[in-house]
């Protein structure tokens, strides 16, 4: 790769625009991750009464298992939001500086 | 005081619960079994599956020509295809055998070990799979040496990536040993050759599109299989999970208990120390990483992370509704059927691993219990399959062709070496799986993602998240990382008091993973020793950061498998 045509870049101020704003992105959805599945070990630790509370009077099923689930289905719509706007926002801006080097 | 003990027995509840995974994990094996009867509905299914990947392994041999194609079936994978096939590299039989049994014995708890190996994927997805896709060509060793020297840094990788591989491996040759004398009838050693024989083909001449395709086939026979079970399950009680879980209580032991957090003990450390090992150490398994070189780009690299966390959390929760499905159709079956699945004394005929199969037979008879043993085995053949294409690339692309030729090698060359890589890995595991046969193996999980978390994970990270990392740094924070991680373990109470007899009480080291330990001493110790490293190579590696850092975000120059 010629060295101007990332020294372009890197002058670029959508580049630094795409750089902090994937990051934050990325470390805020991280963070949510690992709160959720920290908490989700962390009231099973402490509060597992909570946990083993029934949905309703008379109900075997506790809201331990919805909560479960919520964490796995958690996973899966995070990833799922991420890969949404890396898709489409974070990929046209990275096509537009790529472009703008040239 | 009281309140305090009680508070931390319950920290520790839910430490012992995630702690359990481990050994279930490895317990892969599912004991030791007696050879059982043969059973044709099995052996002719898994003969159809054996025949269709055969088929698939020659039409691949015929595309299989350059080094790109061996390794990363020409980055011609699509994002879909590739996450279906991540499922398939990481949805062992442990997770199915060993999650199901389980929920089975513990109710929700089984639920904790679920998510506590599906929460590393989305982390994967937010801070290293386009960089890893961006920046690396065949192997993750490509990604941490990319600015750092050469030599060192692909030898300990490589080193990171086949200790990994291995003890890996050893797991999954005597769990399908066990699995398939005790489904199939067929002595140990014999079980052994035919897992060994077959990757060996799958591997050696199919490589990458051979196995992706093993993969993706046996991911979607696994879905379909449990799919169905879970549906058997859920269409006898109406399709309420309120009366299923209703029956369940009435039939097990515990009774209600089932339905919330168990009562293991331990302590606090241990929970988030395990936890760390398996969000971290699936970041750092060679074969789950070598996927993201298949997919043309970044774009198709986080599409797969997202078809596979959505295919193994759909998949746990159906391992959940098996669980709770054989309390009810296996334990609690009428005791015509009951006296199939359970002995006299109470105790489950084929070993504690088995709920889903005798839930198989419940629910499908013979011929549904013939396809699931077929599944089992055609997932224990895909995942050693990744693993061994895995080892064969660290041998041959990082340690042959970087290390010992400098670079220089052909590309012939190297898929010869790497073709004997696979044969050599194939007859270790069956050497490994054969002495391994009769040892408590069940700590080698959990040291396996301790390993992979603590060794290859920072350097990953660090190399391309921080400028300041040299590979002074590199090689000895992963060093400090592996060694602690390996020390750490055998002399924690599970090795040192179980394996090695030594006294209750003697462990010199309290907890049961050592990751949150060792994961902190590898990154300080990639830290200090690359703050510490004045040399001119090192000026020169930070120096490089910044082109690295670019093509890292944008892509652009990354390796399209298919142009080499």
């Amino acid at each position: 790769m010629p060295q101007d045509v990332y020294a372009r870049i890197k002058n670029n101020p959508q580049f630094d625009e795409l750089v902090n704003s994937r990051s934050r992105f990325a470390w805020l959805l991280s963070i949510i991750m690992l709160s959720i599945y920290f908490g989700f070990i962390l009231a099973i630790a402490y509060a597992p009464g909570l946990l083993g509370t029934p949905v309703a009077e008379g109900r075997v099923t506790t809201i331990g298992l919805p909560i479960g689930v919520g964490v796995i289905l958690s996973a899966i719509v995070l990833t799922g939001i991420y890969v949404w706007r890396a898709n489409s926002r974070y990929d046209e801006m990275t096509r537009k500086i790529i472009e703008d080097s040239k | 005081m009281t309140r305090v003990t009680i508070l931390s027995a319950r920290v520790a509840a839910a430490g012992a619960a995630l702690l359990a995974v481990a050994p279930a994990l490895a317990a892969e094996a599912v004991g030791q079994v007696e050879k059982s009867a043969i059973n044709w509905p099995a052996i002719v299914m898994f003969l159809l599956f054996v025949g269709l990947t055969l088929g698939i392994t020659k039409w691949a041999a015929s595309r299989t020509k350059t080094a790109a194609d061996f390794y990363a079936a020409g980055g011609g994978i699509t994002g879909f295809q590739n996450g279906l096939a991540i499922a398939g590299d990481y949805m062992s039989a442990a997770s199915f055998l060993g999650i199901s049994a389980m929920v089975y014995g513990k109710g929700f708890d089984g639920l904790i070990y679920s998510v506590g190996w599906l929460v590393g994927w989305p982390l994967i997805l937010f801070l290293i799979a386009e960089r890893l896709r961006n920046l690396g060509k065949y192997t993750f060793a490509d990604v941490a040496s990319y600015r750092l020297s050469r030599t060192p840094v692909r030898i300990f990788s490589a080193c990171g990536a086949l200790i990994v591989v291995i003890f890996y491996l050893i797991g999954q040759m005597v769990g399908a040993g066990q699995l398939i004398k005790l489904l199939f009838g067929l002595d140990y050693l014999y079980a052994l050759i035919l897992v060994g024989g077959l990757m060996m083909i799958y591997v050696t001449f199919g490589g990458m599109v051979a196995t992706t395709w093993v993969q993706l086939i046996k991911a979607i026979l696994l879905l379909a299989g449990a799919t169905f079970m879970a549906l058997a399950v859920l269409w006898q009680f109406g399709f309420s999970l309120e009366a299923l879980f209703k029956r369940a209580t009435e039939v097990h032991p515990s009774g209600t208990a089932i339905m919330a957090p168990g009562t293991l003990v331990t302590n606090p450390i241990d929970a988030i120390s395990l936890a760390m090992a398996l969000m971290f150490g699936t970041a750092g398994l060679p074969h789950i990483l070598m996927r993201f070189f298949t997919v043309p780009d970044a774009k198709e690299a986080r599409k797969s992370v997202f078809y596979a966390t959505g295919f193994i959390g759909y998949f746990y929760i159906l391992t959940f509704i098996i669980g709770f499905g054989a309390i009810t159709l296996v334990l609690g079956a009428p005791a015509e059927l009951k006296s199939l699945y359970i002995d006299a004394n109470g105790a489950m005929i084929g070993g504690g691993n088995m709920p889903a199969l005798h839930l198989s037979h419940a629910v499908g008879g013979n011929l549904f219990l013939g396809f699931i043993s077929a599944v089992a085995f055609a997932t224990i053949l895909a995942v050693v399959s990744g693993l061994t294409l895995a080892g064969a690339s660290a041998i041959s692309h990082d340690l042959y062709a970087n290390v010992f030729a400098h670079g220089r090698s052909t590309e012939a060359a190297e898929v010869r070496v790497s073709k004997m890589a696979s044969a050599g890995l194939g007859i270790l595991a069956i050497i490994l799986g054969y002495i391994f046969e009769k040892q408590n193996i069940a700590f080698l999980v959990g040291l396996t993602f301790a390993i992979a978390a603590s060794a290859n994970f920072p350097i990953i990270l660090l190399s391309m998240f921080w400028k300041g990392l040299t590979t002074r740094g590199a090689v000895a924070g992963g060093l400090i990382g592996l060694v602690s991680a390996v020390v750490l373990t055998v002399v924690s109470p599970p090795i040192w008091e179980a394996v090695l007899g030594n006294p209750k009480g003697s462990a010199w080291f309290p907890y049961s993973n050592p990751a949150l330990f060792s994961i902190s001493l590898a990154f300080f110790g990639s830290w200090l020793f690359s703050v510490l490293d004045a040399s001119d190579q090192a000026k020169r590696e930070r120096a490089a950061f910044e082109a690295q850092f670019i093509r890292s975000q944008t892509g652009l120059g990354a390796a399209t498998a298919a142009s080499h």
